[in-house]
Order: C-alpha cells, then structure tokens, then sequence
C-alpha cells in the first residue's frame, strides 16, 4: 500500500485516495470544433509512461481534494506531489518523497 | 513392518539421544499420527517428534503417490504436508510438520493417499509414470469438453488432492493490527538478533519477527560456537531478555512476514494459539499485522538445496542440515547408518555431530575432486570415509531408503563403485539465500557465479538484507552484517555499531547446481527436481525440447515451482537444468517471480473480523425496522437493505408483487425510495454547472420544478439519471440511482475541481439526510392532502413535476410530484430522522385508501410497465440517450456538455445500433430470462446471429401478460416484427413492441 502525501491534509495510506488517471489534461474549450481524430485522442489516448508519470489522485476519504503526483511507474516511488492547477516541478533535482531508497 | 510397530518399538531409544537439544524431556506429550498414538517431548515439531519415534515415512506424493519422508527442519519442507485436527471445525491441512509445534494430546494425519500411508492405491500411478509427463494435464484432458467438468476434474482433483477444508465454519476470532516502527526485522536468527540489538542501541522502535516459536535461527542448532565467550544458545537467551525488556522492542515469534508490498508495508502472521494443548478463552487464534516500517532489515537466511540424483525422494533421505537441526536442538537421530552426500564442508558438521551421538557415518560422498578443510580432515581422523569426485546413480527402499548406490567420476566418465546399505541419506548442495521478501519489494536480484544463486542487488525500498540471505556466511560474518544493518537502520545511525566476539570453526560451503553425474543412461528417471509437485529432470528436459524457453513456461507447464511452497527447495535447481538444457548460461534463463505469502496464509487472518454481521457495512433506511416488522423480504443493493415485497400469510413473491403492483395501480402504494442518491447542488454558478454537466438544459428550470435528468460520461454513454429539482435560483436537489451516489459526486467533483474551477458552486451529499417516501397512485392526493401543510396539492395549482417546501405531520417537507410508476405520484422527503414516524402517519392516513406498502420488486415491474429504464439494468455503458429513447431530454439549443461531442461521432448515431424496444412473448405467459440473447431468425444452432439481448422481464398482473424490454439492434425500426429468443426450454417468439405498455397516452401521471 503506496503511502500518498495530500498537499492539504499530509502523509495518509492509499486506501483513503482514489486514482485519477494521467493528470494535466485539459478538456478542450470547445469539444464541436474538434474533428473525431482530435476527440479521441483527448478521448482515449493516454500516455502509460513505464517510468515517471504525473497522474491525479483524489483524497477521497479526506479532504475531498483532486491534486497531482508524480510517480516511477517501475517503483511506485513518488518524486513530487501538488495541487491542482500547478505548473508541474521539473523532473531533475526533484527531491525523494517518503521511503526513499538505501543503496 | 507397519510404521506404528517400528516406532513403538524404537521410542525406548535408538532414536531420541539420551540428553541434549532444546526438548523436555521431563514433559512427554502424547500425540497420534494417522491414528497410532506415539509420544514426543514438549519442544519437539511434529516432525522431530516421529522421527524420535523411527516414523520417516509421512505422505505421499502429489502426482505419483511415491512414498515421502522429512526432507528438511523448517518453513521450506515440501513432503511432510499433514492435516492437524481439534475439532470438527478446527481441522486444518496442509501444515508443514516441520513448523508443527508438539503438543499433548495432537492429532494429525497424512494426506493424499488412500487407505492408508503403506498401502496406497494412488501408487500404481508411479508405475504408469511414463504416462504422466509435463504437461500430461493439457495434453491429454482436452476433449470431449463437457468430460471436464464431470470427470476430469473431479477426479484430477480426488487424485492430485492437498488436505481436505473443514466442513464446519471457523469458530475462532482472527484479529488485525496495525503497526509501525523504525526497523522491522524479519529473522530472529544470529542476523536478525545482531540488528536488533544494534538498532536497539540506537534508541529505534523496533519489530522483530520470526517464523518459529523460538528465536535463535541457526545458534539453536550450533554446537561447540561461542559468541562473546558464551554457548551460542546462551548468547541467544541473554540477548533476547535484554530485548525483551527493551519497551521500545516488539517481539513476535510465530510471527511469518509473508508479503513486502510497496512503501515498505509489509503483512505478517501471528499463530498465537496453535502450539498450545488448549486455547486460552478470548485469546484470537491468528493476528494479521499490517506494518508500515520506515527501515527493513531482511535476515531470512538460507535454505539448504537438496541434491538432483535418481531415487532421491525416498523416506529417509534429508537435507544435512535438517538431519543437523534434529540432532542438535531436538535430540533426534535420523538414522543408525547414515551416508552424506555433499558439494561443501559446512555438511560435514551433521556427520560429525552424528557421529560424536553414537550413529554410524557409513560414508560420505564428496561431490569435489579435493576435500581438503577442517571438517573433512576431523571427520578423516575419526576414520569416516569420504570419497572423493563421487556421485550418487541411485537408491534403494521402498517406504524407507534402504541403500545407496555411489559412483565416482574420472576424466568425465561416471563409474560405479559401490552400494552401500543405510537408513539415512543425507544431503547437501551448498545454500540458496532467501531472496523471496526481497524480491517482492521489487529489488533486483545479482547473480553470483561464486555462490552460484541469487542475491539482493539494488534494494528498491528502504530495506537492508542482512547475514546469509544476502550470501554472507560465517557466524562471525553473519553477525557483523546483521549489526551494520541494524545500526543503519536507526532513526539515528550508528556508524560504529557493537561487535561480537565469535568462537566458531571456519567453514567453506561450496554450491551445488542441477543434476549429478549420470551413467548414460541413468539407472532411473526418477530424479526429483520438486518434490511438493513431483518433477524430474525428465519432465524439465521434455519441456525444453517441446520448446519452452522462457523459465517462466517452463514453469506453468511442468509446475515446479507452482505447490505450495513455491519451489524453497527447487528452483535453482530447476533453473539450472533448463539453462544446461538451452545451452544458456543461468543469469539468461531468468528468474521466476516470487509471489506473496512466503508460506501460505489462512483465509481466516485475511478476514479478520470481516466475517457474518460484520462482513460488510450494511445501510439500512428509516422504516427498515417497520418493513422488517411488517415481514418484508429484503434484498442487498449495493450496501443497502432495501424491502423487496411484503408477502401476506400464505404468499410467494409472485402473488405478492402482483397484489402490490394492483395497488397502486387502483389505489395507493406506499414505497421507501430514501437510498436514492442525493446531491445539493448551490452556488452562483450552479444553473451553468448543471447545464455543462447534465444533457438537460437547466436554464428555464423554475424554481418550484423539476425534470429528469441524465448525465453522460465524456464517451457519451449514460452514466446515470435521476430527477432533479431546482429549489432555488441557485441551488439544486440532484437525485441519483440508488448505486451511483458515490460515483456522480465523484464525477461533478472531478469537473468543479479541476475543468471548471472558475466556477462558484458547492457540492453536498445529502443522501442520509432525507427520508423519501413514495405514494404513488390514483389515491395518492387524497392520502396526502390533509396531511400536508403549505402546499396545494391540486392539479391545477400543482402539476406534475412539481416541488415545494411544507410541512407535513408538523415536520418540514420537501415534496415532489413525480413518478417511478405512471400513477399520479408524490415523494415525501423530510429529515431522515422524521422518517418512520412520517411512513406511520402516511400508512395509518392511508388505510382508508387502500394503502399498500410495496417494495423494490413490484417498483420494477411498474416502472418496466412505462418503459422507464434503470440505468445499469437496461443500460451497460455502450448506450446513448437515443439508444434509449431519451433524446428527447437533450437540451437542443446547449452548445456543450459533458459527452455531447462523442455523441456527434457518426458510429454513435447508426441506425443500427441496439435501441430500447419491447418485448411481447407469443404465449402471453412465458416470462423471458434476462439477459438471453435475441435472434431474427428462428431455428439457428450456435454459433448465431444475435442482434441484441433481453434486459427487464416481468410477470405483468395488471395487464395479464409478460413484458419485456430489449436492447436490440435497430430496434425502433422492427416494431411488429417476429424475433427470437433462445431459452433453455426452448425458443421463444416474440414480438417487437414499443417499450411502453400500460397507459400509451400518460393520462394517469397527470391525474
């Protein structure tokens, strides 16, 4: 069980999150001047990085909160998380969130 | 000689020592095995307690019903699987007898063979042996299909069985616990007890577990090892007091940590109660614990690989070190006339030890071409033979290893020498290191060409392995590696962590991979690679010559690896031969993955307290003590208790509903509808909310009014729907499917939050703070009016869809006129709390009336009657608003909302696609199943055409007919045709109508 830091309520186990999927997409303003190719790729089309990836999560037995992670998918280690509606932090020099490695 | 004779006979003393080991011997325990009562010593296993009592011989294999003895001393035993008994609820099997702890009064038996362990009938499938080859499941059970579930399977299953589950519930208490600490330490053996007294220095909480009933690993079995000038076993006992005193110190023994999962979280095993002759009262049997560690230090050890030679699986033959562990912490001789087998040094410590208690070493077979170190020159003095470059070619014995067949190698020719006669092989191929926790926490492992096995590479966790798990040997060694783990552990850590004096023969061990050297051909191909699942070398070699490369196939295929100890014994060995077999070296073969638990795990533990009542949260609505009184038949949704019917003496469900369903649709029916969803929508923003969110458009919603909403995933299939009523000019009482409550909110929270932050609405669940209570029914008004206040019911002043504020029997009122029925309807909502008494008031006021309490059966029929849908029953995710007939909802002039542009795709608008139709069955009284399959043409075979699918089906009383409604292809354009539908009793015909059957017009909604 992944341990998540809410950036409003702090270090909390994974059963009080849900999973939100990839994170910074944006649906588009006007979806009727979409042609079907652009829909579906806003659609259906996700990254699935095996390695770091920004995904949401949502405090859901919390706070209520959506906000944003970045996680080694080959690890489960989390590099960063932070609001909703923030730039996302560089991925270089990023610091190691909780349980970080020994050698 | 029956098993029973030769132990009664030998319990005066061949086998158990005169003194010596870890055993009482002032407290004998009785216990019986298959039936014949022997008697061990409180501190024996199961195990070391028949063979004090000359019993080897304890089961049967998995597939060939060979005769099985003890190969080992611990967790990793694959043969020694027994079935343990208290009670007729207390039965459990599969318990390695290894891990059993003796008590007085035990009773266990053998499994996997029938009459009996001597006579087994299963046997003959060892002579059939040819016949079962890798693979022989999917090879020769493929047809005909239907055998399989009547025959094969069944009697695969008899044959091939484990322990029998008990036929009686669980009467123990299971309890869970959380934890956290600062270093967990899993392995109390010299590793584990170094680093706990080393993170212990440094102040850390610690939790120290070990999988046995005694901590002290492998300095319990030591002999002539001192550490800081004591007896090892004292070393051990004063270092576990000083922990034990330690209040920052957890210790659990019996205690297996069986699954590492992520952030290191790992899930441990408590056995409180098992080893005790009788259960402490209140005392839980297993407690499951769910630690959060910030540090792990791994010291599992290492396990000993048995040696790969043909006939070695018969009764007697062990792994040395296990013979090692009998002798010197149980008091218990093996054998009188022992042979060893060895790749290394460390093995000849059991021969010495043996020796040194009076059994005769009858040779020892070094698998080196030089024996050169302490040991072996000590067990030369005492004037053992070892042979040298030697190699077993087979054994001897049938339900006990009777003799042994050596052979030598010279210039890479295998020679035979001789046989000896012996009552005990034992064997030892070097250590594989325990990486299994390791490797669950994603670690990499190394290969070693030096060690030959893996070891723990880059941990992916903040864990330390430590000691022989990580392919550190040598007590002095082991120690100072469990003590730098544990200092580096700490919260604080300590750079110079204490150091132990250690007083311990230096030994080499030296590894040992795949089969020994054979004669062409072997003597017998009977070579045991896994023993739990019975295969040979032959079986591996099939599978890579079938073509099997990747050792995860070979696996699956063979099944070494796959019992239930996940191949502790074999699978080096068995990685090692498919990579001589492909030609590979073994690094390139890979490795299988290692799976929790370590060691299998009882359902019980897993459950907890989760179990009858406390299964499950259980919802139950305001009247559900009323439903309940009044004999209501309740039926789970989701969470949720909801009344199904009210049967009156002498009814079923069908005559019920039926009566329920005349009620209303003549009278009045009275229906608790409080587990629909509800959500206050409010704020500036909420009508543009809405009006992006929901299909509807909201904006010429009056206050006052309501309408029935649908919202759509961004795919532009349905999601949910419910009625929605706008109580104010900026907030809105949202209803939902009784099931999608939690899900809408989630999906409204998802677009306020993160699309549409800009806009100034609230969202609330009020689901648990309003009663709802349904009348429904030409009788309706007349019940309700002179109960309500502020409100004028009539139909001209109140129409359908109407909502407003009142009170009614004094408490405050939201009510709606709407309907789930076609009748003239009303639902109550007030304060939940106000509930039942408002159901009361209602059912009392309505007598006059002919109220009727109906429940979620007959609210189904009434509403498939209309035609109105439920979403998930008529609705499965692919279906649109005009699938359904509901375009007419669409807000026509909205620009947007959420799933609007996936419904401008042209696949979402075919004419082909399934639409909502009715059903009506040529014989008025056949009622469709839900769910068959619909066809155009009749009398086809599978596979057939299907164009859609049966999704309500009713009896329909008021009409006198079934009803039906389907999702079918093209649906809305068959109206009249002839379709159908394939039932188990044969085809039924049926004739497309429109979905709605009873009141066309809608008159009586508006009455």
């Amino acid at each position: 069980m992944l341990i998540i830091v809410c950036p409003y309520c702090g270090k909390r186990p994974e059963i009080e999150f849900t999973y939100g999927g990839q994170a910074h997409l944006v649906r588009p303003k006007e979806p009727s001047q979409l042609d079907d190719e652009a829909w579906a790729e806003f659609l259906y089309m996700r990254a699935n990085t095996k390695g770091v990836y920004a995904e949401r999560w949502r405090h859901a037995h919390g706070c209520g909160r959506f906000f944003n992670a970045i996680r080694d998918t080959t690890t489960d280690h989390f590099l960063a998380f932070y609001k909703s509606g923030e730039r996302q932090p560089p991925l270089d020099n990023v610091p190691l969130a909780p349980g970080e490695r020994t050698r | 000689m029956s098993p029973a004779a030769a132990g009664t006979r030998a319990a005066s003393g061949t086998w158990r020592t005169p003194s010596g080991g870890r055993i009482d011997r002032s407290k004998p325990c009785r216990f019986t095995f298959d039936g014949v009562a022997y008697e061990g010593c409180a501190g024996d296993t199961l195990a070391s307690a028949l063979l004090a009592n000359g019993v080897h011989l304890v089961g049967r294999s998995f597939k060939y019903h060979r005769p099985r003895g003890i190969l080992a001393a611990g967790s990793e035993e694959p043969n020694a699987l027994v079935t343990v008994t208290r009670d007729a609820a207390r039965v459990t099997p599969n318990l390695r007898a290894t891990q059993v702890e003796l008590y007085d009064g035990l009773i266990a038996e053998s499994q996997n063979r029938w009459p009996s362990l001597t006579r087994d009938v299963g046997r003959i499938n060892d002579k059939l042996s040819a016949f079962f080859p890798a693979g022989f499941y999917y090879k020769t059970f493929m047809w005909p299909r239907k055998a399989w579930k009547a025959l094969y399977e069944p009697v695969i299953r008899r044959a091939a069985g484990l322990g029998r589950a008990p036929l009686e519930a669980d009467p123990d208490r299971y309890a869970q616990r959380y934890a956290h600490c600062d270093v967990l330490i899993v392995g109390g053996g010299p590793a584990g007890i170094a680093a706990a007294l080393a993170a212990a220095d440094s102040g850390a909480r610690i939790i120290l577990c070990d999988e046995t009933g005694e901590f002290g690993g492998s300095l319990l079995t030591e002999s002539g090892v001192s550490i800081d000038a004591l007896p090892a076993a004292e070393w051990v006992r004063r270092s576990m007091a000083s922990l034990a005193q330690n209040p920052r110190v957890t210790l659990l023994p019996r205690t297996t940590a069986f699954g590492y999962f992520a952030h290191n979280f790992l899930g441990l095993q408590e056995r409180l109660v098992d080893h005790l002759a009788s259960a402490p009262v209140n005392q839980p049997r297993e407690r499951l614990w769910q630690v959060r560690a910030r540090a792990v230090v791994l010291a599992a050890g290492a396990i000993e690989r048995p040696l790969v030679f043909p006939g070695n699986d018969r009764p007697g033959i062990m792994l040395a070190g296990a013979a090692l562990t009998y002798l010197n912490r149980y008091g218990v001789r093996v054998g009188t006339r022992v042979v060893l087998v060895t790749s290394g040094d460390e093995a000849y410590q059991a021969a010495l030890d043996l020796h040194a208690a009076g059994v005769s070493i009858a040779a020892v077979a070094d698998l080196r071409a030089q024996a050169a170190g302490a040991l072996p020159e000590a067990a030369r003095r005492l004037g053992i033979e070892v042979s040298l470059s030697a190699t077993v070619l087979g054994t001897a014995g049938d339900l006990r290893v009777s003799g042994i067949s050596l052979g030598r190698v010279q210039d890479g020719r295998v020679q035979s020498t001789r046989s000896l006669p012996c009552d005990a092989v034992l064997m030892s191929g070097g250590y594989t290191p325990s990486v299994h926790l390791y490797s669950q926490s994603r670690g990499k492992l190394d290969w070693s060409d030096q060690l030959q096995a893996f070891l723990p590479g880059a941990s992916a966790e903040c864990e330390r392995s430590a000691g022989a798990c990580r392919g550190v040997y040598g007590l002095a060694q082991v120690l100072a590696d469990g003590a730098a783990a544990g200092a580096a552990s700490a919260p604080e850590p300590n750079h110079s962590p204490r150091r132990f004096e250690v007083n311990a023969p230096s030994r080499t061990s030296q590894a040992y991979l795949g089969v020994l050297p054979q004669a062409d051909p072997p003597s017998s191909d009977k070579s045991f690679v896994d023993w739990q699942h019975d295969v040979t070398v032959r079986d591996l070699g099939l599978a890579t010559r079938e073509g099997f490369q990747s050792i995860e196939h070979v696996k699956r295929y063979t099944t070494t690896g796959m019992a239930t100890d996940q191949g502790k014994t074999s699978n080096l060995n068995a990685m090692a031969i498919v990579a001589r077999s492909l030609d590979l070296p073994i690094p390139r073969v890979g490795l299988t993955t290692f799976r929790m638990p370590y060691t299998p795990v009882s359902f019980g533990s897993f459950a907890g307290i989760s179990r009858g009542d406390l299964f499950d949260p259980v919802r139950t609505t305001p009247t559900h003590t009323w439903a309940d009184a009044h004999g209501a038949v309740f039926e789970n949704v989701g969470l949720w208790k909801r009344a199904r019917y009210f049967p009156h003496a002498g009814e079923d469900m069908h005559a019920a509903v039926a009566r329920e369903c005349r009620a209303v649709r003549n009278a009045c029916g009275l229906f608790d509808a409080s587990t629909l969803g509800k959500i206050e929508v409010a704020g500036p923003g909420a009508v543009e909310f809405m009006n992006r969110l929901y299909i509807n458009n909201w904006s010429n919603l009056g206050v006052g009014r309501s309408r029935y909403g649908i919202l759509l995933r961004e795919d532009g299939f349905i999601y949910d729907d419910g009625v929605v009523a706008r109580t104010g000019a900026e907030r809105f009482h949202v209803t939902t499917t009784t099931g999608g409550a939690p899900r809408v909110l989630a999906m409204m929270e998802d677009y306020r939050q993160t699309e549409w932050p800009e806009l100034d609405v609230w969202l609330t669940s009020t689901t648990e703070q309003w009663a709802v209570i349904a009348v429904q029914g030409p009788h309706s008004r007349r019940v309700l009016e002179p109960l309500v206040e502020g409100i004028d019911l009539s139909a001209a002043a109140w129409p359908h869809m109407s909502v407003g504020r009142g009170r009614i029997c004094g408490v405050p009122l939201l009510l709606f006129r709407v309907s789930f029925t076609g009748e003239l309807g009303f639902e109550i909502n007030v304060p939940a709390d106000f509930g039942l008494a408002v159901w009361q008031a209602v059912h009392a006021a309505g007598q006059a009336h002919g109220i009727t309490p109906y429940g979620t059966e007959a609210m189904h029929v009434l509403r498939a009657e209309k035609g109105y849908i439920i979403v998930g029953q008529d609705t499965d995710g692919t279906v649109t608003p005009d699938d359904a007939g509901l375009s007419w909802a669409i807000g026509k002039n909205k620009a947007d909302f959420v799933g609007k542009r996936s419904l401008e795709r042209a696949s979402m608008k075919a004419a082909s696609r399934k639409q909502l139709v009715g059903l009506r069955t040529k014989d008025p009284r056949t009622v469709l199943d839900e769910g068959a399959q619909v066809t155009s043409r009749p009398g086809q075979r599978p596979p057939m055409e299907l164009i859609g699918h049966v999704t309500s089906s009713y009896a329909s009383s008021v009409l006198g007919h079934s009803i039906a409604l389907a999702m079918i292809a093209g649906g809305r354009a068959r109206l009249g045709q002839t379709l159908y539908v394939p039932m188990p009793e044969g085809e039924v015909e049926v004739e497309v109508v429109a979905p709605v059957f009873y009141d066309s017009q809608g008159a009586r909604i508006n009455g």
